[in-house]
């Protein structure tokens, strides 16, 4: 599979997504910046994690605006696979192209934390390597991941079963007590509605080797190729 | 001449002007003396420290930089090196504690990737006046019976440096990895925060802070010049009185969103080969990186004020060269070459401005329009600035001292609600609340997480290199005995390395003191030096550059001498080693000897509420060899667990490594000589508790004997809970879940308001 | 009783915020020389508060003094005055 991973001013996990993609599971990598009026030839994109412009105004608001993302909204409305991690989540929120706002923590401060999620849908690209239900242990890195939607938008996000994560306890069970922010509905990742752009607020790319404590990340990168692969030798047939 | 008035504001003595006017032949206009007057500063010039800090070890076949640049570097072999260095913020930090530690955190960071380092770790060391009272122990003292407002201002203190620290750090993408909080109530209104940052670089990519042949251009780059910080250099070496709160309106802010621009524009600059010299403008900001960029290449330098980029309109020459604002850099690049470096921070958004050229006439000249505003000697504002060798003499409480008598110590009752009281206390409860708000595994390096005895940071570019780093201090053992204070400092920095498996290569340091004009401090300083000195030879690790911080008092109260040591190593990080416990079943052993030594501990500031020594004592050889075997033993892959015993003696390592763990406990027994509780809390040097496979006990005792260091099994590892006996008796039996409650929740319940 | 605080820094405090916004509506075309963020308060009271404790709450509370200015918006009778209406103060 081919990966773009887009370089905003102000990303700082650009580098670790693209280290564990290339080096820990050997696929084709390519940066991509924010500047860039053509995007490559590239199976998925990911918009990584970090502080675009400092995350001043709002998170992601600032990046939304820049020329590669008329260029993203193109591949997603094409059907082109996009995954956003964290900050990359915000600003597919602020894009338009995910529902919902993230909100400051419940607790008002930075969390930085390994968590659990439970995965609430496995016919997903980004998933379809996982159980039905299983829990990722991964860690969360952020100030303002409370995820927020009016009663409706919710409501719709719930019926049309876009929620791809949600945070649980280490057997499963959803509960307020392993919600480390607030999200609504323990709402951790979600999809758009055609299911081909996704995101998460906890980071697969900083639990892809044991040696960092969890390789549960390795289940949403083998996923992602997986489904890249069978769709080569589907087009192929 | 200037009025007293004035050279009272620039914090020059009548003798040093007399010394400018000799220096120029004439008398110096405003801007020179603004410019005289932050050189010659503590901060900038180490006038009071220079003669003693030549004492310390700073070579070292492995050193490739030792002081004297913005950063020391060192040989990691296999063409990689690594840069790192610690500073202070402590001053701005009290005035405005979100910025001021903000800002402390941008600035080391810049002198990291100024050597043409990659910033990849961050640490601190934070000492604050008492945040909350435990239900027992020191309680700081109260006025009247009322509730005593200090606790309010130190936890606001914390919160906002905390605060500050996550927001930069978080934000530039360089994860924080470790660090030490201590407590005391020397620290009201005199916080220390001391911020550690440290790069890997390429052996050869490094740079230097040298304007180097004459015409080169010299470019300015990042944020504009405003009024920001102005004195602060001289700030910091001023000590506070009550209305400083009030007189400093000029605080610098930082904006870690344009240094994460600048860093990789910069280090990207340095790959195109056209830079030849660089440094980052931190304190006396422009002022300070002309003229030592020119001082130590021997050069001169010529600038034109008009050219540097200003925030606000009607700024003097003299605001613009004493300006501190923040995420500026200062560049000098090879003629005809400049573009390609100008494009590159184009690329990246940000300003850079060719301002002036070295010369060759060894001068600071500036200009403003072209006129002449300022025409100084490099050398006169750097090397030549004054030195003084301050007098010194034996603080009163040190020479009066009254050893403790373990007679003082009534023996606990009751050994289950000590355990929670004690593991309560601001000193040794969980810091989670506070590491939770850094971002500590950004990078995706950090193989240990906050909390260990060292932290442990892979080294991507290397196979199976790991770098470890650790901050140590104890002022309590350094106000009692300074030099003592600063040997086991340095002695426990090597420890702690010793303890996850790596060995010491190099160290640096931050030297927190009240005023050197009381011959009290003075001493202390003297002595921590000595201490450092004895220690930093005897285990190799010389200090490659670090920080002094005078004056820090407030209304005539000091801190505690506290110097905090910063120790970097490496080892195979297939064989790192981390302090929890690992399974049911494993042995636990006690290296080391344990003395009745609870003179500067934990827990006889718990028991008394006072600081009485002696600080332990420390046999440097027996040191020396547990480090060698914690280090065999893990090359062995015999090591499940270790950890070190320092505060808080065996007890705490006992339950840190209890608590490390998935809710394991341990089944301890006691066979000593000594009363249960001196032997549990006895804070003796050179010790650690380890834990291995039952079938692999004998061969690590047998080692232990080989290698001359005191080894005996006191227990064994159990699921859920802690018990721990001493003659016979039954003295501690609880659920480690009760522990982990009280420790956990101690710091976080009085923030949570 | 409603009044409303508006917080801003000072004048020469830098605001990296606020720059990284004019910088990014300068790129989208938007001809803005400065922006200078702030916060904005709305308070509501049973009884209308004397002007001092307004201040204090604004000093104090939600402004930090070393950086940041406030102005205070009232509908409150000024102490010595007819004026009543709209009385905006600058800190």
């Amino acid at each position: 599979m081919k990966i773009g991973v887009v370089i905003f001013p102000g990303s700082n996990c650009d580098h670790d997504t693209y280290y564990v993609a290339k080096e820990v599971f050997g696929q084709e990598c390519v940066f991509l910046w924010h500047r860039d009026r053509t995007l490559p030839e590239v199976d998925l994109v990911i918009l990584p994690g970090g502080f675009s412009y400092g995350d001043y105004l709002r998170c992601g608001a600032i990046a939304k605006f820049s020329a590669i993302m008329d260029r993203i909204r193109q591949f997603a409305a094409g059907g082109g696979l996009v995954l956003g991690i964290c900050n990359g989540f915000q600003i597919l929120q602020e894009a338009g192209l995910l529902p919902g706002v993230m909100l400051r923590n419940r607790g008002l401060k930075f969390i930085c934390d390994f968590v659990h999620i439970r995965v609430e849908r496995n016919d997903l690209p980004a998933t379809l390597g996982c159980r039905q239900r299983q829990v990722l242990r991964l860690p969360i890195a952020h100030n303002e991941g409370s995820f927020y939607a009016d009663p409706e938008l919710l409501a719709r996000i719930e019926s049309n079963r876009q929620v791809l994560f949600r945070y649980c306890d280490g057997q499963g069970n959803v509960s307020d007590e392993a919600n480390p922010n607030g999200s609504l509905h323990n709402i951790a990742g979600v999809a758009n509605e055609a299911g081909n752009v996704f995101a998460l607020m906890p980071h697969p790319e900083r639990a892809s080797e044991m040696a960092l404590g969890s390789d549960d990340g390795k289940y949403l990168f083998q996923s992602l190729a997986q489904w890249a692969e069978n769709r080569i030798s589907a087009s192929a047939q | 001449m200037p009025t007293t008035e004035i050279l009272k504001q620039h914090n020059l003595s009548a003798e040093e002007y007399g010394r400018i006017v000799s220096v120029l032949g004439r008398e110096p206009n405003l801007t020179e003396l603004g410019i005289f007057s932050v050189m010659w500063s503590e901060h900038c010039s180490y006038k009071s420290s220079r003669a003693h800090l030549k004492r310390l070890p700073t070579r070292g076949p492995q050193v490739i930089q030792g002081p004297g640049e913005n950063a020391g570097v060192v040989d990691l072999g296999n063409g990689l090196a690594v840069a790192f260095k610690i500073e202070s913020h402590n001053h701005p930090s009290f005035i405005e504690p979100y910025q001021g530690a903000a800002t402390g955190v941008g600035g080391i960071i810049r002198d990291i990737f100024t050597m043409g380092a990659r910033p990849i770790a961050l640490m601190n060391s934070l000492h604050f006046g008492i945040p909350f009272a435990g239900d027992r122990g020191p309680k700081p003292e109260t006025r009247d019976g009322k509730p005593d407002a200090r606790l309010s201002s130190n936890q606001m203190i914390l919160e906002g440096v905390v605060a500050g620290i996550a927001g930069y750090g978080n934000c530039i993408g360089i994860p924080t990895v470790g660090g030490q909080v201590v407590f005391h109530s020397c620290y009201d209104s005199n916080p220390l925060v001391n911020v550690f940052c440290l790069g890997t670089a390429t052996k050869d990519g490094i740079f230097y802070g040298r304007a180097t042949g004459p015409d080169n251009p010299v470019i300015y780059v990042g944020a504009r010049t405003g009024r920001d910080g102005i004195h602060g250099a001289t700030m910091a070496s001023a000590e506070f009185g009550e209305d400083s709160k009030e007189k400093r309106p000029t605080v610098q802010v930082g904006d870690p969103f344009l240094e994460k621009l600048l860093l990789e524009a910069c280090l990207e600059a340095m790959q195109s080969g056209a830079v030849l010299g660089i440094q980052d403008m931190g304190a006396a900001g422009l002022t300070c990186s002309t003229c030592e960029m020119g001082s130590r290449a021997g050069t001169g330098i010529e600038i034109d004020l008009a050219l540097v980029p200003q925030r606000e309109p009607g700024m003097s020459p003299y605001d613009i060269m004493l300006s501190e604002s923040q995420e500026r850099m200062l560049l000098v690049a090879e003629k005809g070459r400049e573009h390609a470096v100008l494009d590159i921070f184009r690329k990246w958004d940000l300003e850079a401005v060719v301002i002036g050229k070295v010369t060759s006439d060894g001068m600071l000249t500036v200009r403003d329009q072209g006129a002449i505003v300022a025409h100084i000697p490099n050398h006169s504002l750097t090397e030549e600035a004054p030195v003084y060798t301050r007098p010194t003499r034996e603080p009163e409480h040190i020479r009066a001292a009254r050893p403790l008598a373990e007679s003082e110590i009534p023996q606990p009752l009751d050994y289950n609600s000590l355990v929670l009281d004690f593991i309560s206390q601001p000193n040794l409860c969980s810091r989670r609340w506070i590491f939770r708000q850094y971002d500590h595994m950004v990078r995706t390096n950090t193989c240990l997480l906050p909390g260990h005895d060292a932290a442990v940071i892979r080294v991507k570019e290397a196979e199976t290199l790991a770098l470890a780093m650790s901050l140590d201090g104890n002022p309590h053992y350094c106000h009692l005995n300074p030099r003592q204070g600063a040997l086991l400092a340095v002695a426990e920095g090597c420890r702690n390395l010793a303890c996850v498996g790596a060995t010491p290569v190099a160290a640096t340091n931050c030297l927190n003191f009240a005023s050197p004009e009381n011959p009290e401090v003075m001493w202390q300083f003297v002595e921590t030096i000595e201490g450092m000195k004895q220690g930093c030879e005897y285990f190799g690790t010389p200090i490659t550059g670090g920080n002094v911080s005078f004056y820090n008092e407030t209304a005539g109260r000091g801190v505690y001498p506290s110097p905090v040591v910063g120790m970097v190593g490496t080892l195979d990080r297939r064989q790192m080693v981390s302090a929890g416990l690992k399974d049911p079943g494993d042995i636990l052993i006690l290296l080391g000897e344990t003395r009745a030594e609870l003179g500067a501990s934990e827990y006889s500031r718990f028991v008394l509420g006072q600081d009485r020594g002696p600080a332990p004592a420390i046999d440097l050889a027996a040191e020396k060899a547990l480090h060698d075997l914690l280090r065999v033993l893990a090359a062995q892959r015999l090591l499940k667990s270790a950890h070190d015993c320092s505060d808080g003696g065996l007890l705490l390592t006992l339950l840190e490594k209890t608590l490390l763990s998935q809710d394991l406990g341990c089944h301890v027994t006691l066979q000593t000589e000594l009363r249960p509780d001196v032997f549990l809390f006895s804070e003796s040097q050179s010790r650690a508790v380890i834990s291995c496979e039952k079938n692999s006990l004998e061969l690590a005792l047998s080692l232990c004997r080989r290698m001359d260091v005191p080894g005996r099994p006191i227990g064994e590892v159990v699921p859920h809970a802690l018990r721990l006996s001493a003659a016979g008796k039954l003295l501690i039996d609880m659920k480690i879940a009760a522990v982990r409650a009280a420790w956990c929740s101690a710091l976080e319940d009085a923030f949570r308001a | 009783m409603k009044a409303t605080v508006v917080v801003k820094l000072k004048e020469g405090v830098l605001d990296p915020q606020g720059e990284t916004i004019r910088r990014a509506l300068n790129k989208l075309g938007h001809p803005v020389q400065s922006v200078r963020q702030g916060k904005y308060f709305e308070l509501e009271f049973d009884d209308p508060p004397d002007a001092q404790r307004l201040e204090e709450i604004s000093r104090a509370v939600l402004s930090n003094p070393i950086i940041e200015n406030f102005f205070i918006e009232d509908n409150l009778p000024e102490r010595h005055g007819a004026q009543s209406r709209g009385a905006k103060r600058e800190k």
